[in-house]
């Protein structure tokens, strides 16, 4: 692999989002140290302070673009910052997380450097000094192993799968400033509002628990809800609840919905049609509850339980209390 | 306004998923095809605009034979216009092709706004709106979930992870949907007659000016293998009542799993 893999990390108000930072800890393997070269950009207003954090991950450089026009994301201003630095660095790869800004922005400039882009990547496998990339299709019905014959190709990654891996103390990475002055940008985020409800983001949460028609209305979410608070999960649900109006969109798993891949599902009364199974079929570990016997999402699990969420959840959420508090 | 929608037809999904023989492409035996489901809300949205705000509408769908019903649906829902974008180079394309293809379709005909859905079911990749605002040099908005246009400008409300995003923008735009931007309406009946009654326009390659220049050959990311994921180990059901059966579970999360 010639000229490395450039990665964009994403930070919102000053936070640096957890799965660019998985990005760039698999480039960083794909790269190794001293024989290959990372390189991370990053964008905002008063910023600087955030390439302590992204060093942990030991980039060999850090291109900061910090200045006002940078504060809200603009799908225009960043792509000019992603340009200046794929101009300045040549690289072979660009990463970043798969995230509504990470394909947002790597799909424009993909197209402007007249590159591919592949997003939603579960897997690199080294070829011959180049990468392919493996990512689902249908849902994660099957998977589809890709080649780029381009000098340059784009990639997200998707968020929970590539381990993070940060040195607990070293040295701070070396930090450029980028200067990028966006003279196009035609339209910008003008404000962003906090979705109700959802303490954990879904297609980042390690645990997600999700509830199906089984915990017969809206009114039994905090039962849910409770479990969730017990184990740091995000609250994930079916598309029949979210068709028939118990939750909002944003927490639908399945085709149509989000595609997870947490290290523990627990889904809840959930009969496991196949639009849901694409969803979430590749999380390490399945709990199944559900009072049929004969359900579909029983064939699933790493483990069910036959009975009624309404009184197995509660349980279950004391019972980990317990363990939580010893 | 002029309105233009790209859709897409893909295998239903409910589909059960098996490989071809040579393991580039899905077996699309017996498989039948829809809309994609999230051009649904594109469509919708761009007739609740024309009812607005006047204007036309086409539809533009890129694929092979199985493109001419999901036009004809598009159609019987009140669409104005429909064009069919094929060519046996264009099968199979990688998203930038795809987008090259849909912008060489759209530049020259004078559209306000590109409406899409945010992700082709099936391939999944949520790519081809970016990289068609970027080749037609418009701004763009995706994801989203509430939008408004006025006067030269849209206010769009996009889904981010755990939040939602105000974009305000000129016109012309590319906008892709997700669910909940609006209901989708049946067809109606009068909608399906005067569908029927409709010319649907052909486009190739060589009307496209594209030929020899983008189509499968020249596509820069290749399918190399198709494979389906792996079998999950069998699971186990747990027995007993529920105090007994959790108690075990949680023993199992912890030690066995190691989960929790």
């Amino acid at each position: 692999m010639s000229n490395g893999i450039l990665v964009f990390v994403e930070q919102r108000n000053g936070q640096v989002r957890k799965s660019s930072l998985e990005a760039l800890s698999e480039a960083r393997r794909q790269a190794p140290m001293g024989k290959e070269l990372v390189i991370a950009v990053i964008a905002g207003e008063n910023i600087k302070s955030l390439a302590a954090r992204v060093s942990k991950v030991k980039p060999d450089r850090i291109l900061v673009a910090d200045n006002a026009g940078f504060g809200k994301y603009s799908t225009e201003a960043y792509a000019a910052v992603l340009s200046a630095a794929i101009k300045k660095e040549n690289p072979r790869y660009v990463f970043a997380a798969n995230t509504a800004m990470g394909k947002d922005l790597l799909a424009r400039t993909a197209a402007k450097f007249d590159a591919p882009c592949a997003s939603d990547v579960l897997e690199l496998r080294p070829d011959n000094g180049n990468l392919l990339a493996v990512r689902a299709l249908y849902s994660g019905k099957c998977r589809g192993v890709f080649e780029f014959t381009s000098p340059l190709a784009f990639m997200t990654l998707r968020p929970n799968v590539f381990a993070l891996s940060e040195a607990e103390n070293g040295q701070q990475s070396p930090i450029e400033d980028l200067s990028v002055t966006a003279d196009k940008v035609r339209a910008a985020v003008a404000e962003t509002h906090a979705a109700e409800g959802q303490k954990v983001e879904l297609s980042e949460a390690s645990v997600i628990v999700a509830g199906g028609r089984g915990i017969k209305g809206p009114e039994n979410w905090p039962v849910l809800q409770n479990l969730c608070d017990v184990l740091g999960a995000a609250l994930g649900a079916s598309r029949a609840v979210v068709d028939s109006g118990w939750i909002d969109h944003g927490h639908q798993v399945g085709q149509t919905g989000k595609t997870v891949s947490p290290q523990l599902y627990i889904a809840c009364g959930i009969s496991g049609a196949i639009q849901h199974l694409a969803g979430m079929s590749s999380s390490k570990v399945i709990v199944a509850i559900n009072k049929d016997a004969e359900a579909p999402i029983f064939k699933h699990a790493t483990y069910g339980i036959v009975g009624d969420v309404l009184e197995v959840v509660p349980r279950l959420t004391e019972e980990l209390r317990k363990l939580n508090s010893n | 306004m002029k309105i233009a929608v790209c859709i897409k037809a893909v295998p239903d999904t409910e589909t059960k998923i098996q490989l071809a023989a040579d393991r580039q492409n899905i077996d699309f035996t017996g498989v039948r095809f829809i809309t994609s489901p999230y051009d649904e809300f594109a469509i919708e949205e761009a007739l609740k605009l024309k009812e607005k705000h006047g204007g036309e509408t086409t539809a533009f769908c890129l694929g092979g034979p199985e493109a001419t019903d999901v036009l004809r649906d598009a159609l019987a829902r009140g669409l104005d216009s429909a064009v069919h974008v094929c060519d046996a180079s264009f099968v199979q394309l990688d998203p930038l092709s795809t987008a090259k293809v849909l912008a060489a379709a759209i530049a020259d005909g004078g559209f306000d706004i590109v409406l899409c859905g945010h992700q082709g079911s099936g391939t999944d990749n949520s790519l081809v709106p970016s990289m068609l605002a970027e080749l037609l040099d418009w701004p763009q908005a995706n994801i989203v979930v509430k939008l408004e246009v006025e006067g030269g400008s849209f206010k769009a409300e996009r889904e981010i992870e755990g939040a939602h995003e105000i974009v305000q923008g000129s016109l012309p735009a590319v906008i892709s949907a997700q669910k909940g931007l609006n209901e989708p309406r049946y067809p109606s009946i009068k909608g399906v007659m005067a569908a029927r009654r409709k010319e649907i326009a052909q486009k190739d390659a060589a009307a496209l000016g594209l030929a020899g220049k983008v189509g499968s050959a020249q596509a820069t990311m290749k399918i190399k293998e198709m494979t389906m994921p792996a079998d999950r180990p069998q699971g186990r059901i747990i027995d007993g009542d529920v105090d007994t059966a959790v108690k075990a579970l949680v023993q199992l999360l912890r030690s066995e799993a190691q989960v929790v």
